[in-house]
Order: structure tokens, then sequence, then C-alpha cells
């Protein structure tokens, strides 16, 4: 286990900004929004104090943020941005450039209700929108989380395998403005672990010039998306690797998934983001009366890499599945993808979904029980959509 | 280096200078020269050009996979973000410059962004403006054709009263689009720390000398090109050059440049030509001619176009030596 020799009690945000510092990007374009807003702020006080050599583009909308990183990394720089919610959605057209140009950008997102009606405060609709877009999704629980995985996610990206980007999501305020402990590693094995940025086909390579963005019809289009479902396939094996010398240098472990006494639970909650923590302390509650029951929650969710999940479900009574946003006349996101692992597990458990914590909306200790105990009574039905702490 | 009109010539006859044949653009279409003519300059003063595209015309003809007509990098990343997008192109090249991670640290770059009307007047404005505004050192180009040609002469704010359009089309009841077209060079030399021109592929030295100026001015440049789309302003494929000129002539297209708020106008047109040959010379004004309004519309424009030049001259007196910045 390393010594840890830098604790200290910081915001998710700052967590994030230290991340951020530590990889000293080529070129950061960022926009302002909340909860975003302080990973800028902090950011811009280390550019403007030299701290880090950072080139800063303070841009006039995410939309040009997100236009400039795809511009910068494909000159050959690494490059980072952060948003949220609006902002993320205003990115929209080019996160999926982004993806298919195959550039490894790294962003933190603060998660945060879309509008509307306009709300500042977290639920994950902003990041399902994007969870087709061919960028990678890690889901952080804390600002630990948020820190480590910032950093695991610029090697994931950039990896030769797989040259994808990487969303890092952090639930708005309650992470991003939460101030918890957070063990920082040193500045110099932070350099050692990120590297040098490996560089493909750089448009700064000017004796070698290459096309970016070509017009790609019928003829060749459909062979490039087949390649990014491929690039997809192989972030679990590289992902594996990067946690595994994660772990060496941090003593903390990333797996794709979160399993938290689970090796004996007969009833597993699912969930994304900072409600585990809840939950676990919930399940602690349970425990202590009897009741075996356990939490999983994925660290990965694009890809989502379902046979893992299926060998830790197999078997068990139930399963509940959080979701922290809806998806309209439709099954929850993380829902749908949970029961849809399940049809080829043999011995199927039974399954419900519960809705909870729109537009910030407190998930207490109790609604998290009320779940469980649906479980314990078998009163759990796939088909219906249940919701916590909302009035009828 | 100074301009070289030998050389240039040379390099126009022999040479793919950065955008190259085999490209399909519409036979007779201005837009591949404007392209032509300020990479070649560029080249010929010994820059380096890097180039993005907002989609666009220029921008599906030249590269359909696996196919590209560009021997210079090239990003094309959407329609409404060229300055974004070539913004941080530029940014990491100043990033890298100072970490010493450029691949050939000897070479004078120049970064160009070339969008059609669509993608500056209209779609890509703000980006435009945002990138000029941070001071990025590129130069954006801009083909105006006066419409959305690429997917079919769609109307643009560029598009002047009258011409015909299939979102605006001249009917029985209305005369088409009605607005004057929107003054993008007056906008653009808004931003003041700003060289900004107007250019035409008729005017060829005019059009290397503000080339020129932009790779030696200390910030953003902003060049308006006068780019006929012979498809759809229906007419013959020989006839770019002619339409350029007799915009020039009747002030329907003023050749100046405003550097810093200075305002100087490069080619002084004595006595100005009646709008109205522009404008009976081109196919796409055919049903304005017949409405029995289409005088009034006329007179509309021409009375617009004589205060402009009027206003021109104006500038160019109050403004010399003057730089606002």
């Amino acid at each position: 286990m390393p010594e840890v020799k830098n604790r200290q009690a910081v915001t998710g945000a700052q967590a994030i900004a230290n991340a951020m510092r530590q990889i000293n990007p080529d070129v950061v374009a960022a926009y302002p929004i909340t909860p975003q807003t302080p990973v800028v702020e902090y950011f811009a006080q280390y550019v403007a104090d030299g701290v880090v050599d950072t080139e800063m583009i303070p841009v006039e909308s995410e939309h040009s943020a997100m236009s400039a990183v795809v511009g910068a990394a494909a000159a050959g720089a690494r490059a980072m941005t952060a948003t949220a919610a609006n902002g993320l959605a205003l990115m929209h057209e080019i996160v999926y450039i982004a993806a298919s140009s195959r550039l490894p950008i790294v962003m933190p997102v603060a998660n945060r209700a879309l509008s509307g009606p306009i709300n500042i405060h977290c639920d994950h609709s902003d990041a399902m929108a994007e969870r087709d877009s061919g960028w990678i999704q890690l889901w952080a629980e804390n600002a630990q989380e948020a820190y480590d995985l910032t950093l695991i996610a610029l090697r994931l990206g950039e990896h030769e395998d797989v040259r994808l980007p990487v969303m890092i999501n952090f639930d708005g305020f309650i992470i991003s403005h939460g101030v918890e402990v957070v063990d920082f590693l040193d500045d110099e094995v932070v350099k050692k672990f990120v590297g040098e940025p490996k560089v493909k086909y750089p448009l700064l390579d000017v004796d070698n010039p290459v096309t970016y963005g070509p017009l790609d019809l019928y003829d060749y289009y459909f062979e490039h998306k087949r390649q990014q479902i491929e690039a997809m396939k192989h972030v679990e094996r590289v992902y594996k690797e990067i946690v595994d010398e994660f772990e060496k240098i941090s003593g903390r472990r990333y797996d794709i998934f979160d399993k938290y006494m689970v090796d004996d639970a007969e009833y597993i909650m699912i969930a994304l983001g900072s409600t585990a923590g809840t939950i676990k302390y919930t399940v602690d509650l349970l425990r202590e009366q009897g009741h075996k029951v356990g939490i999983v929650k994925p660290w990965v969710f694009r890809p989502f890499l379902k046979k893992e999940l299926q060998e830790v479900l197999n078997g068990r009574k139930a399963v509940i599945v959080l979701d922290r946003s809806a998806s309209f006349g439709a099954e929850a996101p993380l829902y749908e993808a949970v029961k849809s692992a399940l049809f080829n597990v043999e011995n199927k458990p039974l399954i419900g979904s519960y809705v909870y914590g729109l537009g910030g909306r407190d998930i207490k200790v109790e609604y998290i029980k009320q779940a469980f105990e649906d479980a314990f009574a078998g009163n759990l039905n796939p088909d219906e959509e249940r919701y916590l702490g909302l009035r009828e | 280096m100074a301009l070289n009109i030998m050389q240039l010539a040379t390099n126009f006859a022999d040479k793919n200078p950065g955008i190259t044949p085999g490209h399909r653009l519409c036979p007779g279409c201005a837009a591949p020269n404007v392209a032509k003519f300020a990479l070649m300059t560029a080249q010929s003063l010994g820059y380096t050009p890097i180039v993005g595209l907002a989609t666009g015309c220029l921008e599906v003809s030249t590269t359909i996979f696996p196919f590209t007509a560009w021997n210079v990098p090239y990003i094309h990343n959407a329609f409404e973000n060229v300055a974004a997008t070539v913004s941080g192109v530029e940014t990491a090249y100043r990033a890298l410059a100072k970490k010493g991670r450029l691949v050939d640290p000897e070479k004078k770059y120049a970064f160009f962004a070339f969008g059609g009307d669509g993608g500056t007047y209209d779609i890509g404005l703000q980006s435009l403006s945002g990138a000029v505004e941070r001071g990025h050192k590129f130069i954006y180009i801009v083909y105006d054709n006066e419409g959305y040609m690429n997917t079919g002469n769609q109307r643009s704010g560029a598009t002047p009263p009258g011409s015909q359009t299939t979102t605006q089309p001249v009917g029985k009841k209305l005369p088409g689009k009605v607005q004057l077209k929107k003054n993008i060079v007056e906008i653009m030399a808004g931003h003041e720390n700003v060289y900004v021109a107007t250019v035409s592929t008729s005017e060829p030295m005019d059009f290397f000398k503000k080339i020129e100026k932009a790779l030696q001015f200390d910030g953003p440049s902003f060049i308006a090109a006068f780019s006929p789309c012979v498809r759809f302003w229906r007419i013959s494929e020989d006839k770019a050059v002619d339409i350029s000129k007799l915009a020039i002539e009747t002030g329907y297209w003023p050749l100046y440049e405003v550097e810093r708020g200075v305002y100087r106008i490069t080619k002084k047109v004595k006595e100005l030509k009646p709008v109205k040959e522009f404008i009976k010379a081109q196919g796409r004004f055919r049903n304005l001619l017949k409405r029995p309004d289409a005088e009034e519309i006329i007179n509309e424009v021409q009375e617009y176009i004589t205060r402009r030049w009027e206003r021109l001259q104006i500038l160019e007196e109050a403004t010399k030596d003057k730089p606002i910045r």
C-alpha cells in the first residue's frame, strides 16, 4: 500500500482541477456552467499563476469548447474540456464528431438536470443523452473517485487500441461542491503514470498531411462505425490493464463494477454516482438487521460490459435498479441496460425499476430501504417503473 | 519575402497549392480558386498552410472518402464551427511550440478557415465572432455565393433581394427575399482587433496583396471573397469572372479593407455602373424582373449601394492614419 502523503479536504471540483493540473494538458477550452464552473475557475487560476503551461481557450460557448478541443486534439495536442447539462447538450453534435474522429479528449461532466424547466441540480439526464455518442463513460461516486478516474480516463482514451474520448461523470453539487477528504498522488507519480501524449496523425505534422472529417457516404460510413464499435470492445481489456497499474501507485482498486457486500447477497441494488454511497450506508443498516443485501455500481457505463454483471446477478433473488434520469415512454436507461443483460442469465432474479432524484431531489435512506423492502416482499414488477421521493 | 507575380503565375499554372485538381466542384465555380489564390500566396511567401473547412460546397466536393483534394493538413468538423475548430488548431500550435513538441519548429505556419456564406453570415457567426474576439492568429475566408448552394439554393443572410431561392422563392404574390444582404464586412470590422478585406478572383493582384497583408497582420483576419455560383446564379460556366467584374464596377461588391478601423478602398471606381446591369446578367433575378414591382426593388438596392459607396469614401477619409486599436 503506497504511503498517503497528500490528504486534503477539497470539493470534487478542486479534486478534478488538481488532476488537470497534474496532467498539465496542452490545451483546455471551456465555457462556464453551473455546477462545472469551479473546475474551470480553479484551473484558470493554475494557468494564470503559471503552475501549468497549458494554453487555455476561453470560448464563447460549449459548442465552441468542444469544437476547439477537436481542433486541438487533431492538431496533436492533449486536450481537455469540462461541462454540464445544457452545455453538454449544446456540444452534442460535436461530441459525436470527437468520437468518430477517434480523438482521445477527456471531459469531466458535473451531472445536472437538462432543461426544461431549467434546473441547476443533479441528475443524470445530461450524460444519458450522450450514451450512444461513442464516448467512454466513467462514473464517480465521490471526489476521490472523480480525481482517480480523471487520471485513468486520460490513459484509457489515448491507448493505441482505443483512441476514444472519455467522459468522467461526477454528480453536480453533491460531488462538485461537497467537501470530502481526498488522497492525492504525488505530481511526479501522476506525471509518470500519464506519460507523454500518444499522438496519431497530427495536423501539425505538415510533411505528412492528413484530411480529418471527410464526406463519408454509404460506401464507407458503415465500416467506420464498425471500427468505433470494435474500439469500444477493446476498452474492457485496456481498462483492466490501466486500473491494475493505477492500483500499484495508489492502493485504490477500480474494476468495471464496484461491488459492495455482494458475495452472499440475495438482493442487489444497482445505481450510478454518488447515490451509491447512500446505498452502501443503507446496506450496512439492513445487514445489521440480517438482510442479505448488496450493491453494484458501474464505474464504466459505456461500454456497458454485461458479462461481468451477468455473472454477479445470476441466481440472486432480486435486483433493484435506481435511475437518476427518465426515458419518457420507455424504460429508464440503467434499468434497460441491466434488464437486457439479464435476458441471457440462467437463473433470472426478480427485477424492479426505480427512478429517483430528478432535478436534485434528495435521495434518503428511507427511500432506499423502501425499495429493498419491496424486493424482500417479492413485490417487484419488471414492467413497472416506480418513483422514490415523488409526490403523487 | 515579398510577393512575386511571376512566381505566383507559375504556381497557379503548375502546382497544386493545397487544393489539387480532381475535386468535384461544378465547372466554373469560383470557390476552388478562392482557396487556391489564398494558399498559393501563403506558400509563395514561405508559409505552410493548415486548413479548416466549414461544411459546404467546397468541403463536400473535395473530400469524398477515400479521396481528398487537399495536400495540406485539413480538418472539417461541422457546419457552424470552423472558426472555433481552427482556433483549437492554432492554440495547439502555440502550446506545442512552447513545450518544444512541434514536429518541425522551423516552419512558418498559416492557419486558414474557409466557410461559405451560410457557415459564416448565419450559422457560424457566433463561432467566428468568438475566435476573432479572442485574437487567434488565423485567416478566415468566406466564399460568398449568396445562398445555401450546396443543398440546392436556399436563402441565406447573404442572399440579395429578389434572388430566386427555394426557401424564399419569387412567387405570384411575394417578391422573394426583400431584405438587403447582411453587411458581414462591417460586422467583422467591428471586432476592431482585426484585418478585414473584400476580394474577388477577378482582381487577382488585389486578392494576393490582401492575403499577404493578412498573413503579416498580428492578429485575426477576415477576408470576404465574392464567389459566383454558376449553377444557381443561372450564369454560364465561363461567366464567374465577368459577373465578378460587374459586381465591382456597379459597387455591388466594393473592394476595400479595414485594418484596425482604418478604411481603404483598394479599387476606386470613378463612376458606378447601374446595379441593374449586374441583376440583368443573371438568371436568378429573371422572376424578379417579370414582376410589376421589379423597378421598385431594384431602386431600393441601387439606393443602398450608392449610399454605401459614399459612406465608404467618407470613412476612408475620416479614418486615415487613425487606427482604433
